[in-house]
């Protein structure tokens, strides 16, 4: 019969409706999925006892791909079509892979195509291709073990992952049959597993090494909402380092040649590994390399091999926390995660600049996944209504152009999604019948220094005056932090939307930088802003009195009246291409004003009076 | 009236208990559902209720309601694993049928 497992009170479900959720971590290196099983989250494992799924494809001629521990065996004698580290290349594109310093370890097919292809015996894959079936092996495992269909998965994702990224991973776990409930920040899943959402408030610093890559995220939990204040790293630091550097030392010590032996080099560096692994229970291990002599490498020499690895890690913490504006006291909870933070000196080290015992009772390479887990299983719908959903928010203000190159912001940064907004805009001019919608990211006031994410045309709008027009632009932005943007005239309805894919991405830095450079810029942000603001409104205002002249100057107006008011047109017109400063402008457009303020009055009562004739008096007082 | 538990079901209940952090055993029920009548329910008791049977074995207490005890009575909860799976199972002499699948049952 079937296996049952222990509900919630009350959360019986009934037989073949078991809500079946896990959640997943698709790491760089290895990938892992858990589950929520009688009230306990563990991490799922294969028909070896394993939990830790190597991230790497194998695309062997005439053959079904292969994912994981079997995969990586044809590393050394198909290197090509033994596809690992996909994860650093999804969802960006081959200008963006260019331009990256990473190493990818793998060939791209050579077309204009903006979506890269990787060249396998199997033909081109793109990297969501790949992604899927990784994620298609955890399924596999997942419903194996839980004896059934899924019906949801968590997905995390590294806190710096833009759209395209977020979307690419979504696209991926879609391709692997999956129904995303939906995409969660990695350390907001760490934080989770410990429970730490279960508190009112607080800063939690995660401090995630792994394999070949280091991230430290600085989060604020604010009534039960995770805002991401900071995150840093490094992302060719890792474990795989502290393996080389002992296997140096190895070297070193016994014999240079056996650099130039692969086979010889590859063995070196497993044993370094092995070194690695004893020694954050022991103090002192044996290396044995064949034909020579046994190497002692103590706990104390160790530390000192990796001694700058793990000051560079610190220095990245504390940039973080800089960024995030906070100082080390502000932080109340410290979060190690990432296989590497067993070794010792990382722990004692993050303990001793944060001031703070860190959390590591959870099996660091599984934590993610648990939190995840623990998510999905709220989101099935396996407890009780007064658990709390977690919600996230977007790193970044998104908004759209306005006149003048300014951005008008839309959704601020650090709303909690999902969320819709919607703002109202105009016509610029008389009879304007089609509008760009630019989509913008970022925190600048000037489109020049946000990020440029869509452009999309509404058109067909009634031809009207200026300022007629009501045209109600609505942002939503899902639960996976991804946007969609629609524009819609209110009078007519004519609409028209976007779903924002950008075609390429933001690194972690560049966020970073993106949002210090607001913060720096601030002061000449508003003085920008003002000025552009300025020169709009002067644009606007020669605009309506050309074409209140052009109608009626002449009739309304005496020769030397009408020769004020141009001379004064003229000096705003000269005003606001010279002058770079706002208040120039607006006593421009006052003078323009004063000047033709009888004009304005004399063209009221003109429009009055050829409005009412024909009428009778009495018709209007009804 | 009785109802027991093997160790290992013990031993497993008292471990998610624990982990849990709260509750005072679990509940042993039936539900009219399913493509044969009746399935199987276990949930985590955070409540004795006044009608509730408890059992207690292995330091374990089991609550049954009146209204289930009649199809339950001689049942025996066991933990086992069935390749990666692994749940709980209800060994009960009162079933006579049972669906293809074994979620549900008939007395």
């Amino acid at each position: 019969m079937a296996l049952l497992q222990i509900s919630e009170p009350g959360m019986s479900t009934a037989p073949h409706e078991h809500r079946l959720a896990v959640g997943i971590d698709l790491g760089t290196t290895n990938s892992l999925v858990a589950s929520v099983r009688s009230g306990i989250a563990e991490a799922l494992v294969d028909d070896d006892g394993t939990a830790l799924l190597p991230s790497v494809v194998y695309y062997g001629e005439g053959k079904t791909p292969e994912v994981g521990a079997s995969a990586l065996e044809n590393f050394s004698k198909d290197p090509l079509n033994t596809i690992a580290s996909i994860k650093r290349v999804l969802g960006r594109s081959a200008k963006d892979i260019q331009s990256a310093n990473d190493y990818i370890p793998f060939q791209f097919e050579n077309n204009s195509d903006s979506v890269p292809r990787v060249k396998t015996a199997l033909g081109p894959r793109t990297a969501v291709e790949i992604s899927a079936d990784i994620l298609l092996a955890l399924k596999q495992r997942a419903e194996k073990t839980l004896g059934g269909e899924l019906v949801g998965a968590v997905i995390t994702v590294p806190a710096y992952f833009d759209d395209s990224q977020r979307q690419a991973t979504k696209d991926a776990a879609t391709l692997a049959g999956l129904n995303v409930y939906r995409l969660l920040n990695e350390p907001t899943a760490a934080a989770i597993a410990y429970g730490l959402d279960q508190s009112a408030e607080g800063v939690i610093a995660v401090y995630d090494l792994g394999g070949g890559t280091f991230d430290v995220s600085i989060l604020r939990l604010r009534k039960g909402v995770f805002e991401v204040m900071a995150t840093g790293g490094d992302s060719a630091l890792g474990g795989d380092d502290f393996d080389h550097a002992i296997a140096n030392w190895v070297i070193e010590k016994l014999d240079s040649s056996i650099r130039d032996d692969d086979i010889a080099m590859r063995r070196v560096l497993s044993s370094a590994r092995q070194a690695k692994e004893q020694l954050t229970s022991e103090v002192s291990t044996v290396i044995k390399v064949a034909n020579h002599p046994d190497l002692e490498l103590t706990r104390e020499q160790f530390d000192l091999l990796i001694n700058s690895y793990v000051k560079k890690t610190v220095m990245s913490c504390r940039r973080a926390l800089r960024d995030a504006g906070i100082e080390k006291e502000d932080v109340s909870e410290v979060v190690m995660v990432g296989g590497s933070t067993r070794v010792p000196l990382v722990r004692t080290q993050v303990e001793k600049f944060f001031a703070k015992a860190p959390h590591t009772n959870i099996d660091p390479d599984r934590v993610v996944a648990i939190g995840a887990a623990i998510q999905a299983d709220i989101l099935a719908g396996n407890k009780p209504g007064d658990e709390m959903l977690l919600l996230d928010v977007i790193p970044l203000s998104l908004g759209i152009e306005t006149m003048g190159g300014l951005v008008e912001k839309i959704v601020n940064r650090n709303t909690t999604i999902p969320v819709a907004r919607a703002q109202e805009f105009t016509t610029y001019k008389d009879g304007q019948t089609a509008m760009r919608v630019h989509v913008l990211q970022g925190e600048r006031e000037l489109v020049s220094d946000c990020r440029s994410l869509a452009t999309f045309d509404l058109t067909g709008l009634p031809p009207l005056v200026a300022g007629a027009a009501k045209i109600k632009v609505t942002f939503q932005v899902d639960a996976d932090g991804l946007l969609s943007v629609s524009a819609q005239e209110v009078n007519t309805g004519v609409s028209a939307s976007i779903e924002v894919k950008p075609s390429y991405g933001l690194t972690d830095s560049e966020i970073e930088g993106m949002l210090k450079a607001s913060m720096d810029n601030a002061q000449q942000d508003m003085i920008a802003r003002s000025l552009r603001e300025e020169q709009v409104e002067a644009d606007r205002v020669v605009e309506a009195l050309n074409s209140a002249l052009a109608k009626d100057g002449k009739q309304l107006l005496e020769e030397q009246e009408l020769e004020k008011i141009i001379n004064q047109r003229d000096a705003l017109i000269a005003a606001r291409h010279n002058a770079d400063n706002a208040e120039l402008i607006k006593q421009a457009i006052k003078n323009v004003e004063a000047a033709s303020e009888e004009y304005v009055a004399r063209r009221m009562n003109n429009s009055v009076r050829s409005m009412m004739k024909g009428h009778k008096l009495e018709e209007f007082e009804k | 009236m009785s109802i027991s538990l093997t160790e290992s079901a013990a031993n497993r209940v008292k471990t998610f208990l624990e982990k849990r952090g709260k509750g005072v055993g679990v509940r042993l029920g039936v539900k009219t559902t399913g493509c044969s009548g009746m399935a199987y329910t276990i949930e985590f008791a955070d409540e004795i209720e006044d009608a509730d049977t408890v059992f207690e074995e292995n330091g374990v207490k089991i609550l049954i309601n009146p209204k289930s005890l009649v199809y339950l009575d001689g049942t025996e909860l066991d933990f086992s694993k069935e390749g990666l799976n692994e749940g709980f199972k209800f060994n009960n002499p009162n079933e006579k049928d049972r669906c293809g699948c074994g979620e549900s049952f008939t007395v």
